[in-house]
């Protein structure tokens, strides 16, 4: 897989292929344009609630297509402010619109400057390619 | 001794040849890879070889060696029931298609299973009067224990609290599926007249618990008061899980679904599958919508072709263990598929007007065995409320030796619950089917006033 | 091949339902229809809504019509690595059958039973002397149940002990159900690598096994077919800190009569009769997954146990140490009638010439297909080769495409996408009741694949082409579940 997929600059990227745009002490979060087309179509996304804790590096809910289940992994602790329930019936705005309509949750950050352990768009870029060699 | 066999397709001359083609000089060689030191010297210590005609003379012989009365004259109920298999059953079953194919993963292929089992899932659901039900499970115990393991997935309060009036071996494999998975178990008690108390179910759910499970009907016959439970369910927040044992009775009794059940699990040997000493069974898994990603076992599910057809698949797999792994609805692979099938063969044939004729034709047996012996003196029914088929007698004296005088006349009375219950000692389980006539019934009643 | 006089599809059995058909008469009813203990109308149900009525022509045209949609054995190979789908001889079907068998209630008293607990306890002693075992439990319905058993007992030896332990091993390559089983029994489980030979990694092991290792699981053959070598090395490693060996038996056909496995060291082990005992698959089970046992495992088996009173043979249910039941009921017996008489019509020259007959086979079609069809583990195999779609990479064809040629062929495929360790995995195991033309017939449609894939690569991306229905939207499926059949347009 390489990577000529779409990685915007202006957000932030996991080594579980997460993303993360950052505003104030508000994150949101989704998955990147590398993971949707590794799982392929995707069918069903589990979502944590609304208000419930986030761990950085913990699982916050899962993402399956019909022949793999992936964990969503969290790249910033904090609490989930809001949660993308159009998911529930259009789970393929993942694979459509991985940055966009495919967004998942809203964290209010713990610790905003955690943010800046996380990769660049270029690192993710690098990631990747390195990963498939 | 002769390396061809019947089954081994291969004649010596192909045998030698395919192996040099393969790269090999002797036989032992394709073994190589196996340590020396663990090659077998000896031959395996079994019996045979025999041919077909010796094999079959021989388990003749052992079956033959199991002397049990007349059907008709059997009264055993208890986790399993013999009902009429109608000879279509038997005769579809036994297609090769059906029996000797595998687990439908390749869907293009294997449209004849998948249809079947669509079908199988939309006849239990018809059954129980819920939404969802999986392609099948081992058998009726099993079953319960994951249907308790999957209300609490749903809502995990990581306790359930238990009648203490389903047959004890589902209580046992319950236990023992639930013993590390950090799910408590309480038991709450009966009333007088047999039934699970609704008052001890409430005191018992007043802590939390995500499931509150009964039988119905219960071991011991009687039908439960499904509604009430589900209420007392409902307003502790647990969802009522409703185990049936006998499937007939859901051709005459309210389903539970419409009672306010979210989940009815249990056996479906009832429905037509051959009582083969205990196995293999048929577990069943039915349950309300809101639990469809948290379903133990097999979905069949709808789809389209790229031509459009319409077909079936099996569908959200990532529940289960060859995806999730550890992290699976339950770790059920091969299930009973071809029970399955017989199941829905059977409920097919029956059909509408058969299924609640038999039921009908069950109770009404039973019910006038229960009369009959009402007549006899001596005799007391400690379990008075309602039943389908199944009922308790208080002999006079041990059940169990009553049984053993009974068998001496070419009847099986019924189970002796001091199998399962130290103090019931003079207690009777007694089943009556449509297996059972009346001239049968006359002369239980007969033997046992005579004693 | 042709697809072999396959039928476009049948309507569903509430589709052709028509109101007032039935398709089997109940005698009269011989006593009252009415009386004291019947119940009373709040209790009962006023019908069954939806259920089908069908006549009885009906119900045999619905389910024969549907049959002939289905690949079956009896047509075929299938090549299902870690499947062993042989040959189902048809006269086990027959004794399985007999009326002292099959109409032969659980509940009836052991002195009436006796036949049917001599055929257990003879199973029970074969397998036992096939596998080098101490006790086999005959009570698990399936592979996957008797791991579960496998593990509990694992616990409740080590809780006998003084400290039940927290974790399971399972290699990367191990079948999913071992990590599901593990969990079930309340550990926690951790991957142990395999190295490069496709075996556990001897090393790794040595240096994660200390007393918190409840047991390792493993495969033998593994999953690439391949015998674990060092499986006296890794049981002696676990052996040294207290923990016990547990060995997946799925693959037990590769070597019966050639090894066994409780002479490698193995503690505990389950087997499949479905598997190497061809009883036969129906389209998902029944099956059976009996668990052997060395003596320091006994006290645990489930309960109740077989065993001989004098000339008697009893139940035994007083085992204090048990680890209690996993179902009701005393297991699948009518899968024991049947592995039973397939054991008694091989015998023990039989049963030695049936694992070499698989072994052979495999590495026939192994060496027929090599030079084709990327082989990513250059160990010996034994039952089973492991294949992967790498050489054909550049043309875009995946395992998966492969799959769905390979039944416009009159294949059923093989296992694909397992074991998770090698990419695009084609895992096939023909077993030994194939014969040559069967075999090369299978190798000449995935050389002609190979050659398609290259020439013609969109033929293979859209098959299958010839059968009852084509490729399936499993993606609309899973987002919209219709799990069953519903009167009106609503989904459920």
């Amino acid at each position: 897989m390489s990577a000529d997929g779409i990685y915007p600059d202006d957000l932030k990227y996991t080594k579980e292929h997460e993303w993360l745009e950052a505003r104030d002490n508000r994150a949101t979060v989704g998955v990147t344009h590398y993971a949707q087309a590794e799982l392929g179509d995707i069918v069903y996304v589990e979502l944590p609630q609304v208000g419930s804790a986030v761990v950085a590096g913990e699982a916050f809910g899962t993402v399956e297509s019909v022949k793999a289940v992936s964990e969503l992994f969290a790249p910033t602790s904090g609490t989930v402010a809001e949660v993308n329930g159009a998911l529930t019936d259009k789970p393929d705005a993942v694979n459509r619109d991985p940055y966009g309509d495919g967004w998942m949750i809203r964290i209010t950050m713990a610790d905003p400057k955690e943010v800046d352990g996380l990769m660049s768009a270029s690192q993710y870029r690098k990631y990747i390619e390195d990963e498939a060699n | 001794m002769s390396g061809v066999h019947r089954y081994l397709p291969l004649s010596e001359a192909e045998r030698a040849e395919m192996l040099r083609a393969a790269g090999f000089d002797r036989p032992e060689d394709l073994f190589a890879s196996i340590p020396a030191h663990l090659r077998l010297q000896g031959a395996l210590d079994v019996p045979g070889p025999m041919a077909e005609q010796d094999l079959l003379a021989d388990l003749t012989g052992r079956a033959a060696e199991n002397r049990v009365p007349d059907p008709r004259a059997q009264f055993l109920g208890g986790g399993a029931y013999r009902h009429y298999q109608p000879s279509i059953v038997d005769h579809l079953i036994s297609r090769t298609e059906f029996y000797s194919s595998y687990t439908p993963y390749q869907p293009e292929i294997s449209q004849g299973t998948l249809q079947a089992v669509f079908e199988y899932q939309t006849l239990i659901c018809q059954l129980t009067g819920l939404d969802l039900s999986n392609a099948s499970m081992y058998e009726g115990a099993s079953s319960l224990a994951e249907a308790i393991l999957m209300a609490d997935r749903l809502a995990p309060k990581k306790r359930a609290v238990l009648s203490d009036r389903p047959h004890p071996e589902y209580a046992q494999t319950v236990r023992t599926y639930l013993a590390h998975i950090g799910v408590e178990v309480t038991t709450f008690g009966h009333r007088p007249d047999g039934t699970a108390d609704p008052q001890a179910a409430r005191q018992a759910l007043a802590q939390g618990a995500s499931a509150l499970v009964i039988q119905h009907p219960n071991f011991f016959g009687c039908v439960e008061e499904v509604e009430t439970l589900a209420a007392a369910a409902k307003q502790a927040g647990a969802h009522l899980v409703v185990a049936v044992t006998e499937p007939v009775s859901l051709g005459l009794l309210k389903p539970p679904g419409a009672l306010g059940a979210d989940i009815v699990v249990g056996e479906a040997q009832g429905l037509g599958v051959p009582l083969s000493f205990g196995g293999p069974f048929l577990g069943f898994l039915a349950a309300r919508t809101a639990f469809m990603r948290h379903m133990p076992g097999r979905l069949v599910g709808e789809a389209k072709d790229v031509d459009g057809r319409r077909g079936y698949v099996l569908t959200l797999s990532t529940r289960e263990q060859h995806i999730r792994r550890e992290k699976a609805t339950s770790n059920i692979c091969t299930n009973e598929g071809l029970c399955a099938l017989t199941a829905s063969i059977f409920m097919a044939t029956l059909g509408k007007r058969g299924m609640m004729d038999l039921a009908r034709h069950n109770h009404a047996k039973a019910a006038y065995a229960r009369t009959r012996l009402e007549a006899v003196k001596g005799l007391s029914f400690p379990e008075p409320a309602p039943f389908f088929n199944e009922f308790v007698v208080r002999l006079k004296g041990s059940a169990a030796e009553a049984v053993q005088r009974l068998a001496g006349k070419g009847i099986l009375a019924g189970i002796p619950l001091s199998r399962y219950f130290r103090d019931r000692e003079r207690d009777l389980l007694v089943c009556v089917t449509e297996m059972n006539p009346k001239a049968e019934i006359d002369r239980l009643a007969d033997e046992i006033g005579r004693m | 091949m042709e697809t072999r006089n396959l039928r476009p599809a049948e309507g569903l059995l509430f589709e052709v339902s028509r109101p007032g058909r039935r398709g089997a008469d109940l005698p009269p009813l011989d006593v009252p229809a009415e009386g004291p203990h019947h119940l009373d109308r709040r209790h009962r149900r006023d019908d069954i809504e939806g259920f089908p009525e069908l006549s009885e022509v009906d119900v045999v045209r619905h389910y024969t019509r549907l049959s002939r949609l289905n690949y079956a054995i009896d047509l075929g190979l299938y090549p299902l690595g870690s499947c062993t789908m042989k040959y189902n001889p048809k006269i086990n079907e027959k004794v399985a059958r007999l009326p002292g068998f099959a109409d032969l209630h659980p509940q009836t008293p052991e002195e009436m039973s006796q036949g049917a607990l001599r055929l257990m306890h003879a199973l029970e002693r074969a397998l036992a002397a096939i596998c080098g075992m101490d006790r086999f439990t005959l009570q698990p319905a399936a592979g996957a149940q008797g791991e579960q058993v496998g593990i509990l007992m694992v616990r409740a030896y080590h809780q006998d002990r003084g400290n039940p332990r927290q974790v399971v091993l399972i290699p990367d390559s191990a079948h999913g159900t071992n990590p599901a089983s593990a969990h079930l029994a309340g550990y926690r489980v951790e991957q142990v690598a395999s190295n490069a030979r496709g075996c556990v990694d001897l090393e790794a092991l040595r240096r994660r096994v200390n007393d918190d290792v409840a047991v390792l699981m493993l495969t033998n053959p593994n999953t690439l077919g391949v015998f674990e070598g060092e499986i006296e090395a890794v049981a002696r490693v676990l052996h040294d800190k207290g923990a016990l060996l547990y060995m997946d038996g799925a693959n037990l056909n590769a070597f019966v009569g050639q090894a066994r496995p409780g002479d490698m060291g193995v503690d505990v082990h389950h087997l499949n009769l479905h598997k190497t005992f061809s009883t036969p698959h129906g389209g998902g089970g029944p099956g059976a997954g009996p668990v052997g046992v060395k003596k320091i495992l006994e006290p645990f088996l489930p309960a109740p146990v077989i065993e001989r009173d004098g000339d008697r043979l009893r139940f035994h249910h007083d085992r204090p140490k048990s680890v209690g039941r996993i179902r009701s009921f005393h297991g699948n017996f009518g899968m024991f009638v049947r592995a039973w008489a397939f054991i008694l019509a091989h015998g023990p020259d039989g049963l030695k010439r049936m694992s070499e007959t698989a072994v052979l086979n495999a590495n026939y079609l192994r060496r027929r297909l090599e030079k084709t069809w990327h082989l990513p583990y250059k160990e010996p195999s034994l039952h089973e080769v492991v294949f992967s779609d790498k050489n054909l990479e550049a043309t875009g064809v995946r395992t998966l495409d492969v799959a769905k040629r390979l039944m416009d062929y009159g294949f059923h495929p093989p296992t694909i996408y397992f074991p998770l360790i090698v990419k695009g995995a084609l895992m096939i195991e023909p077993t030994e009741t194939e014969s040559r033309e069967e075999l090369d017939l299978f190798v000449d449609a995935l050389l002609a694949i190979d050659a398609e894939a290259r020439r013609d690569p969109d033929l293979v991306k859209n098959a299958p082409h010839t059968t009852p229905i084509r490729r399936l939207d499993e993606t609309a499926a899973a987002r919209n579940p219709i799990l069953r059949w519903s009167p009106d347009p609503r989904k459920s």
